[in-house]
């Protein structure tokens, strides 16, 4: 500015960098923060992943299974279960943001606002990722169920990219509204159908040892899925936190 | 600096702005004034870009709102009485964080430059949580002036700080506004503001109904503020 002094200008103009950040950095900035933060409280994660284990042991009492069933039944069980302890973590995640006013400090930044998506999604994966490592194993030994399966750990990666894409794009709506903890599995649970679908009949045809030619389509279906949320997030997300 | 024309805002069927006019020049310490409700944070908030007009036209450091946003905020500091931060973060974490949101270059200098200037360089490894209303609204400003803004958006800074809180940190807008800003405050506090102010503008009923510089306050800033909210 004009009236700055020479002394303070010349000093601003060595330390400071104006033009826009990078996308990617700011991508990772945002996953470093959530990540960093986490550690450090344990809130998201302790809660995911109780409520995780709560899930999956009352599956296990509720339901009495016939060992040639399960590899049928239980990758249901198993989804379900990623799924309504994901909500947990999507709900703390943008709650977080919001509650102190942190929403308004991402949108300052002078950069692409589905950065602020990407960077949030990314997090949420992670959550998602820890929660699975923990709750496969229990899993596998509650339900006698071989994990050393590579098909079984991409559909899980694929059906978690998609449910974390949607999942982040709607809590960022939900978490503008008084009764977003009630609001966002009433709008998540009917769009992410497709996903769930297509993740457990995935899972169950790589623990039945299916043909491939009956998994393919289920697959196909997971990554369409994924992209199209993916592009539908990066489009519309400058939207959805606006005011 | 900031040119304003016929600035409408509607919240549905509520007119919040009705056509409002403003500009401040380059280095102008501007206070807005009004009664609650008046408008004031919303109109921030168009300024800062986190919201849009209805009509009328918004140029703020050159840049047409709200085509030219995301090229603005880069210019563009806010502090409101939320303080912005993380908790879980430490103080230098969270300056890093929004280093790397604003693509700082010499990140460490620049940062151990504001906590010196914020007063907060011992606490710099402290969750942020830790620390008292006052030290997280000091470092709210070391976030918002980070990135070497031209204009800065003061919504209410003062509210829930103590009078040591406040009194620091009006010395830390006074730090803020020598070295050449444009700033843009809203306040209740009338007696604090008319110490660190050049222009004095009240917004009522989503205009702004007078305006004066220092030199024109024939009173006191209370006399100038009921007179124009009486008129």
């Amino acid at each position: 500015m004009d009236n700055r002094s020479p002394a303070v200008e010349q000093k601003a103009s060595s330390t400071v960098h104006r033009p826009s950040s990078g996308f990617a950095q700011a991508v990772f900035a945002i996953t470093w923060k959530d990540l960093t933060a986490e550690l450090r409280s344990r809130e998201l994660l302790s809660a995911m992943l109780v409520f995780a284990l709560l899930v999956i042991i009352i599956f296990n009492f509720a339901i009495e299974l016939e060992p040639k069933l399960r590899p049928v039944i239980t990758p249901g069980v198993l989804w379900v279960t990623f799924v309504f302890a994901g909500t947990l973590g999507l709900n703390r995640s943008m709650a977080i943001e919001k509650d102190r006013g942190c929403l308004d400090g991402l949108l300052l930044a002078p950069v692409d606002r589905s950065a602020i998506f990407f960077g949030k999604m990314l997090g949420n994966l992670v959550f998602m990722f820890s929660v699975e490592i923990i709750v496969l194993p229990i899993y596998s030994v509650l339900y006698n169920i071989n994990l050393f399966n590579p098909g079984l750990w991409m559909v899980i990666l694929l059906g978690s990219i998609g449910y974390a894409a949607v999942g982040t794009l709607l809590s960022s709506m939900a978490v503008q509204t008084r009764t977003r903890d009630m609001l966002l599995p009433i709008l998540l649970f009917p769009v992410i159908v497709p996903v769930l679908l297509a993740a457990v009949k995935a899972s169950s045809g790589y623990l039945q040892g299916l043909e491939m030619t009956e998994i393919t389509p289920w697959l196909n279906l997971l990554v369409a899925y994924d992209i199209i949320f993916l592009a539908v997030a990066y489009m519309v997300f400058e939207y959805v936190v606006e005011e | 600096m900031i040119e304003v024309r016929k600035l409408v805002k509607l919240f549905g069927a509520k007119k919040v702005l009705r056509g409002l006019d403003f500009q401040a020049q380059e280095g102008e310490f501007v206070a807005l004034l009004g009664p609650n409700g008046a408008g004031k944070s919303t109109f921030l908030r168009i300024l800062a870009s986190l919201s849009r007009p209805t009509a009328g036209s918004v140029r703020v450091a050159g840049f047409k709102l709200p085509a030219q946003a995301a090229a603005l905020r880069a210019r563009l500091g806010v502090v409101t009485h939320l303080p912005l931060l993380y908790g879980d973060l430490t103080a230098e974490e969270n300056l890093r964080f929004y280093g790397r949101m604003y693509g700082i270059v010499n990140m460490s200098a620049r940062i151990g430059e504001v906590l010196e200037l914020i007063g907060l360089a011992p606490r710099r490894r402290d969750l942020v949580r830790t620390f008292s209303r006052g030290m997280q609204q000091r470092l709210a400003i070391g976030r918002a002036i980070l990135h070497d803004p031209d204009v800065m958006l003061f919504d209410e800074p003062h509210t829930g700080l103590d009078q040591d809180a406040c009194d620091m940190l009006d010395n830390v807008l006074r730090e803020v506004a020598a070295r050449g800003r444009t700033v843009i405050l809203t306040s209740h506090d009338l007696a604090r503001v008319e110490d660190l102010a050049t222009r004095f503008d009240v917004l009522s009923r989503g205009v702004i109904a007078a305006s004066t510089d220092r030199s024109g306050l024939r009173g006191n800033l209370l006399d100038f503020y009921r007179q124009a909210l009486a008129n």
